[in-house]
């Protein structure tokens, strides 16, 4: 193994190289961009086969990752933010066509108002496509998670494509050391793709993606894609398991930390999970049996994992870093989906955060700890609440009045 | 006639089509008609690449009329589908993973609504990286599939169902937009004149890059005429220089089929419901004087 500096879209793009993608649709988009340059380069100087081609819009990169891939190569792809939106056509078309690929969203706040920084948003909203979708928290995790995820989405029992989504700006552009897989374990770990039956031949003329007509056969192919990502749970163990072995790193469904004897837990997905992860060593200090709950997967959603985890604590809180307008954090709902009815279910804590990149104070944290310890006590939740300070609101107003007074100044 | 045709004549066209039949296409469908005659030439070593229309009815589960093979995508990306497809073909042929004789001609199939609206960006792009493929376009003048409204590729004057008065604009010119590209080739051709068509697609065939085969589909239910009269509605449209055919290859346009003399446009127009308003109550004589004027422009521009 190596060892060396990367930033989140390095890690992306070793990922990658080891996995051996041979095809790499592109477009660029901040804050992903980077890995498609490293990716040309290596391409370029020959120091990784393949080819590189730049498509117009992500709804066509998106068609292109899928069509080679249902033509038999593998393929690997990446994204944020609108990219990932204007493509969400063909996210949510060419899961079903049951072809396997790898795209790598590095999340970013989604307009309005448009901007650069990230939260969860953009990726959530491919939740419901048959994608499988595993975040990363740390670069070393996006190396390892895209092998394990190749090897997942390939898996004869899924074949379904899957996202991996890092942060913008806070993991894209992070360096941190990161232990590369040596090429030839990796190879032993992901052997090349085998399409089996399923790709483009001349001697075995094939239909791919052909319109159904009544509800009957829309219904029975749309819920083999469920059942497929549901059995995507149970393989990812073995998957887990059997990266563990090669490289003595083990990345669980849900990354459970000092949990075992936690009363609170925080619940929160990405980057921003390691400053709970922060917090949680902060209160044990402060002699608060805190812990953290960082799923991995959020497609399968790994359900039975967050019950084995959570029933029995007092209370959970969980943080979201996406906001579905109109209803709250999506985490949330589905959390409490996963733990009502359960007989030692947690009372259970939302607030929503770090929307297009707002840090959380360890403050914020110690606040949300306490309300947790009341609520648990009171066996009640507060509302749904944003992190937002009574200063960044002030802030907030000055802007407003710059802006009005601007206004005025104009002939 | 070139030299290296096997098209000399209609005895030389295949006796028997091997497109399956029992399709959903509607009864008369020029599209289909066209298809029919493509896929004879072109063969069934071959992928479709399929843009939402009505062609996407072809390959209904568990059946499809294809020999060979079929992949539907969306309306606007099709371009880029046949994208994924050939450079996969090609990585897989570059390793030796693929003999030659498992290798496909990739063709994009796309009615006019993808291809002078949605799925224009995604055809430039493909064309500008040089996509080895064959774009099929069955053009039927409107969004046929739900029902004829205005597209892209909708004439002046004719009622869609969008433009129950007549489309005020124009037929945007497909072909030229193509030229401007410079393709490998480019060609017009319709399925009431059989020889012209096979002769192009043989053509096509010979040659590598983005090629376009851009076919007016007549259309009974869109355009309001009997079914049998599609292969009599393709003739006139030629006949009367509304659709010349023609094709482009190293830069220069070369018209396929000259005509001296053309009939009158009314003689096309009048068949069809889509333009009985030209007629009936009483004759529209300006639009109809555009519209023969505009065909006139276009003649007296071909040398």
């Amino acid at each position: 193994m190596s060892r060396r500096l990367l930033t989140g879209n390095g890690a992306a793009a070793w990922g990658a190289r080891l996995a051996r993608a041979e095809y790499i649709p592109a477009f660029p988009i901040t804050p992903q961009t980077e890995i498609i340059e490293t990716l040309a380069e290596w391409i370029d100087r020959g120091a990784m086969a393949g080819r590189l081609t730049t498509l117009e819009s992500e709804h066509s990169m998106i068609t292109a990752a899928a069509a080679a891939a249902a033509t038999g190569v593998r393929v690997f792809t990446a994204t944020s933010s609108q990219g990932l939106l204007y493509g969400m056509e063909m996210i949510y078309t060419v899961a079903g066509w049951r072809a396997p690929f790898l795209l790598v969203n590095v999340s970013r706040g989604l307009a309005t108002p448009i901007t650069l920084e990230p939260d969860h948003t953009d990726v959530l909203a491919a939740r419901d496509s048959g994608f499988l979708q595993i975040h990363c928290a740390t670069c070393q995790e996006i190396v390892d998670t895209v092998l394990m995820a190749y090897r997942l989405a390939e898996d004869p029992r899924i074949r379904l494509p899957a996202i991996v989504n890092q942060d913008g700006f806070y993991l894209s552009f992070t360096r941190e050391a990161v232990e590369l897989p040596e090429p030839e374990a990796a190879q032993r770990f992901l052997p090349d793709f085998d399409p089996d039956a399923i790709r483009f031949r001349a001697s075995s003329p094939l239909s791919q993606a052909c319109a159904v007509l009544g509800g009957s056969s829309y219904s029975y192919f749309r819920y083999e894609t469920h059942l497929a990502g549901l059995k995507a749970l149970e393989v990812h163990d073995e998957i887990a398991e059997a990266f563990a072995q090669e490289f003595g790193r083990h990345w669980p469904q849900v990354e459970a930390y000092r949990c075992d004897d936690a009363e609170i837990a925080f619940c929160m997905i990405g980057a921003f999970a390691t400053k709970a992860r922060e917090a949680v060593d902060r209160l044990r200090e402060a002699g608060v049996a805190a812990g953290l709950v960082r799923p991995r997967l959020v497609r399968p959603w790994p359900a039975p994992e967050l019950r084995r985890l959570l029933n029995g604590k007092r209370a959970v809180v969980v943080v979201d870093q996406n906001l579905s307008m109109g209803s709250g954090g999506v985490l949330q709902a589905e959390l409490a989906a996963t733990l009502y009815g359960q007989k030692s279910a947690p009372v259970l804590l939302s607030f929503v955060g770090a929307l297009g990149g707002r840090d959380i104070a360890p403050e914020e944290f110690f606040e949300m700890a306490r309300l947790a310890r009341d609520s648990a006590e009171r066996g009640e939740a507060p509302p749904p609440r944003l992190l937002y300070t009574a200063q960044e609101l002030r802030e907030m107003r000055k802007l407003q009045a710059v802006a009005h007074a601007e206004r005025k100044e104009l002939p | 006639m070139s030299a290296e045709t096997r098209f000399g004549r209609m005895k030389d066209l295949p006796s028997t089509h091997l497109l399956g039949t029992g399709t959903a296409m509607c009864a008369g469908c020029g599209g289909l008609e066209a298809l029919h005659e493509i896929y004879d030439v072109l063969g069934a070593r071959s992928v479709f690449v399929n843009a939402a229309g009505c062609m996407t009815l072809l390959s209904v589960y568990p059946f499809t009329p294809f020999r060979g093979s079929w992949l539907y995508t969306s309306m606007a990306s099709a371009p880029a589908g046949a994208q994924g497809v050939r450079d996969a073909l090609d990585l897989l042929r570059g390793r030796g993973a693929l003999p030659p004789e498992e290798d496909l001609q990739v063709v994009t199939l796309t009615g006019d609504g993808a291809a002078y609206g949605m799925g224009l960006s995604a055809t430039s792009s493909a064309i500008e990286r040089g996509l080895d493929f064959l774009y099929i376009c069955y053009d039927n003048e409107g969004y046929g599939n739900t029902g004829q409204q205005t597209s892209g590729a909708t004439p002046h004057g004719a009622r869609t169902a969008t433009a129950v008065g007549g489309h005020a604009g124009w037929k945007k010119d497909l072909f030229a937009i193509w030229c401007a590209h410079r393709p490998a080739y480019a060609a017009t051709v319709i399925g009431a004149e059989p020889l012209d068509l096979a002769r192009k697609i043989e053509k096509a065939m010979t040659l590598k890059g983005p090629r376009l085969i851009l076919a007016l589909a007549p259309c009974p239910t869109g355009w309001g005429y009997e079914p049998g009269a599609t292969v009599e509605v393709g003739r006139l449209a030629v006949k009367t220089g509304m659709f010349p055919l023609k094709e482009y290859e190293n830069g220069r346009v070369t018209h396929t089929k000259p005509l001296h003399p053309r009939a009158p446009v009314e003689d096309y127009l009048k068949l069809q419901g889509r333009f009985a308003h030209l007629f009936e109550p009483r004759r529209d004589e300006t639009a109809l004087a555009e519209i023969q004027a505009a065909v006139d422009r276009y003649w007296e521009g071909v040398a």
